[in-house]
């Protein structure tokens, strides 16, 4: 396997010039897949046989907490890299990911509320699979925390990266909580692979939303890196030349 | 891979084997205090705790529930299709509760070992359908997909 890309990703220079291309079909992907999936999921869907239009909320809550968690993966593959092999570029992307992975999470938690109230009966449970989100979310706040109390950067990237490394045991409880103790949140519905508990014209509008919030997450991803890689790299003479090539454009 | 990357590498896996095998453990030991109810089966065979606040989660028995006339009482079997509990419950009912239906009740255990419920909470199951299809599954005598294994 050719691995030139792995090293190449050590330059922020490189990054910075590849991004932009990528950056570019991630948004234009996000903004087609949410919008066509949320109009279809939204208008289109059939209703559910027991829940009726309430389980609509299914195409927020499903992505949003899909990519709380997968946030939270890629958040500990970036720590290690940054441990193992010191990349710089890996502490930009733990550190810019981890206020996406929060909002995600809060969503999740917050539209799970909202479905809860009419289907349980009850806004809260402390049920496994509620509280290990709860925990995930806490988690977020505490890499967000400790990357702005460290001045250090390097200090601060370690201990970033320790804490996503350590965090990561709870990805498996959360997915597998359900399965693993009796819980009043039911087991997954939406997988790649297995048979659908779904019929196919509820269950596409909803691969369309979360491929769509991967997109988007994606792109934001990008954005805040680029920024905080242009921010980190200031004094270098690449970033002052497309500074002024940026300010430019804007005169 | 140089030799000082490999060493880091080995301290992270090593890190991350360690917290994981803690948190199992820790997770093992809590495994009854986890759970969110205890089954039927459970409080058949005493395992459920009486007199205290406990939730009991199964289906609701077909045919089991008893509305009173003149006030918000109610009385319904929950069943594992092992053993079954009676629920006393007053008050109102969520919109997902129906017979053959997965619910969980919060509340004390009687000394006649009836569950007296001061919540009840529904629990739906990872189907969902159109109506059509459980209206074409229904006039084809089949109904939705049993789940009662879970319970």
């Amino acid at each position: 396997m050719n691995w030139t890309w792995f090293h190449k990703l050590g330059s922020p220079k490189w990054f910075y010039e590849i991004s932009s291309l990528w950056l570019r079909g991630l948004s234009v992907a996000a903004i087609l897949l949410i919008l066509v999936g949320t109009v279809w999921g939204l208008a289109f869907a059939p209703p559910d046989y027991q829940q009726g239009n309430s389980f609509r909320i299914i195409y927020i809550h499903v992505p949003a907490a899909f990519l709380a968690q997968s946030c939270y993966l890629m958040m500990a593959v970036a720590g290690l890299v940054g441990l193992v092999w010191k990349m710089k570029l890996a502490d930009v992307a733990l550190q810019q990911a981890a206020p996406i992975g929060a909002w995600m999470t809060f969503i999740a938690l917050l539209t799970g509320a909202v479905w809860g109230k009419p289907t349980w009966g009850a806004w809260w449970v402390w049920d496994a699979r509620l509280t290990s989100m709860l925990i995930l979310l806490f988690l977020y706040f505490g890499v967000i925390a400790l990357g702005q109390a460290i001045t250090n950067r390097d200090s601060a990237a370690k201990a970033c990266a320790v804490l996503a490394l350590v965090g990561a045991v709870n990805i498996p409880i959360i997915k597998y909580s359900v399965d693993w103790w009796n819980t009043l949140h039911q087991p997954a519905t939406f997988t790649v692979t297995g048979k659908a508990s779904m019929a196919p014209e509820m269950w596409l509008p909803l691969l369309l939303m979360v491929l769509g919030f991967y997109c988007f997450f994606g792109a934001v991803l990008l954005l805040r890196m680029r920024l905080e890689v242009l921010r980190r790299e200031a004094r270098t003479s690449w970033v002052k030349a497309e500074m002024s090539r940026l300010l430019e454009k804007v005169r | 891979m140089n030799p000082q990357r490999k060493k880091r590498l080995f301290i992270v896996l090593g890190l991350l084997a360690g917290v994981g095998i803690a948190v199992a453990l820790a997770l093992v030991a809590l495994q009854q205090n986890i759970n969110l109810f205890y089954s039927p089966t459970q409080i058949a065979n005493g395992e459920a705790p009486a007199h205290t606040r406990i939730r009991a989660g199964g289906m609701v028995a077909e045919g089991s529930v008893q509305r009173s006339a003149d006030s918000l009482d109610v009385a319904f079997v929950v069943t594992d299709y092992a053993a079954n509990v009676t629920v006393r419950y007053r008050g109102i009912l969520p919109d997902l509760f129906r017979e053959g239906q997965g619910i969980v009740a919060l509340g004390r255990l009687n000394d006649d070992g009836e569950l007296i419920a001061d919540e009840v909470l529904a629990k739906h199951d990872e189907n969902y359908m159109p109506p059509e299809v459980t209206k074409a599954l229904n006039e084809s005598g089949q109904s939705k997909p049993a789940k009662a294994a879970e319970y």
